[in-house]
């Protein structure tokens, strides 16, 4: 009588070999199936914080763009302010004298002003220095006594200022001469005086 | 009987060790990618706290629009008080 399990050798060989086949099947494909539960978590993970980010970060842009727009607003009203009252050749100085190079950027909304050569309102009292003493004590210029009454009458400030002007400009000429121009290239130039830089003929008395 | 054989050989010695090196290769690499899946996370969540000051921004709108608003007073005031440059030309 045959044994119900009887196989032929090569036969139960070729068993073992599938089932080693599906023995690593199984041990990868859990491993598999692990990892993956762990990246699914980490990748719950990230979606939450994306999510947060998101909507943390929607009303940014509007927010900016507002700020943007009331700030151009700002730039434009006293870049137009600055040219007006002071002349486009003033007001670049002026802005050259506070931010030394910036010059040459000009004004946004004056794209001439980039070709202006500034005056060096730094180092002359031009008409941008009286306009400052117009404003009051705050202005050094307008100091003239710490101790005396403030040069600007704050109820009739405008008439006051004016006083501040040499006595022709009370009579509210059409014209007035321009700021000096000084420095190498200045279409006046002066003589240098022998006696600068040479020694004392007297010392000063103690 | 031969063929069995020869049948088994090429199971044993081919195809087991070409399904254990393909799922070694799956397995490595749904391990290497845990890392940086965990490596994002961390990052998301700190993105995420850097941009708790972005509410803080609806507060510096409204202080930026205060700012320019009082420049314009200012401004205009000054556009009152002040001569106009025209009264220099040359």
């Amino acid at each position: 009588m045959t044994p119900v399990l009887a196989f032929a050798p090569a036969a139960g060989v070729m068993i073992l070999a599938v089932l080693l086949i599906v023995a690593a099947l199984v041990f990868y494909l859990v491993s598999v199936i692990v990892q993956l539960w762990k990246i699914t978590e980490g990748l719950d993970v990230v979606i939450a914080g994306v999510g947060e980010i998101v909507a943390k970060s929607a009303p940014v842009n509007d927010i900016v763009t507002t700020i943007n727009q009331h700030l151009d607003a700002g730039v434009d009203a006293l870049e137009g302010l600055l040219v007006k009252k002071a002349g486009i050749e003033d007001a670049v100085g002026l802005v050259d004298g506070m931010y030394p190079g910036s010059a040459a950027a000009g004004f946004r909304n004056f794209p001439d002003s980039a070709q202006i050569t500034p005056p060096r309102i730094g180092e002359v009292y031009t008409q941008g220095t009286l306009t400052l003493a117009r404003l009051g004590r705050e202005a050094p210029i307008a100091a003239a006594n710490p101790a005396g009454p403030v040069l600007r009458n704050v109820e009739a400030g405008s008439l006051a200022a004016r006083l501040l002007y040499p006595d022709r400009r009370q009579k509210r000429p059409k014209s007035l001469a321009r700021s000096p121009v000084i420095g190498a290239d200045s279409p006046e130039q002066y003589e240098q005086r022998d006696d600068i830089g040479a020694p004392r003929k007297r010392m000063p008395t103690r | 009987m031969i063929l069995w054989w020869i049948g088994d050989a090429v199971l044993l010695v081919v195809v087991v060790p070409i399904v254990v090196y393909l799922l070694r290769n799956v397995l490595n690499a749904a391990k290497s990618i845990v890392p940086s899946v965990q490596a994002i996370a961390t990052v998301a969540a700190a993105g995420s706290k850097d941009l708790d000051a972005g509410a803080l921004l609806i507060r510096t709108q409204e202080q930026a629009i205060e700012t320019i608003a009082g420049v314009a007073n200012y401004g205009g005031s000054l556009d009152v008080i002040l001569d106009d440059a025209d009264l220099v030309e040359a």
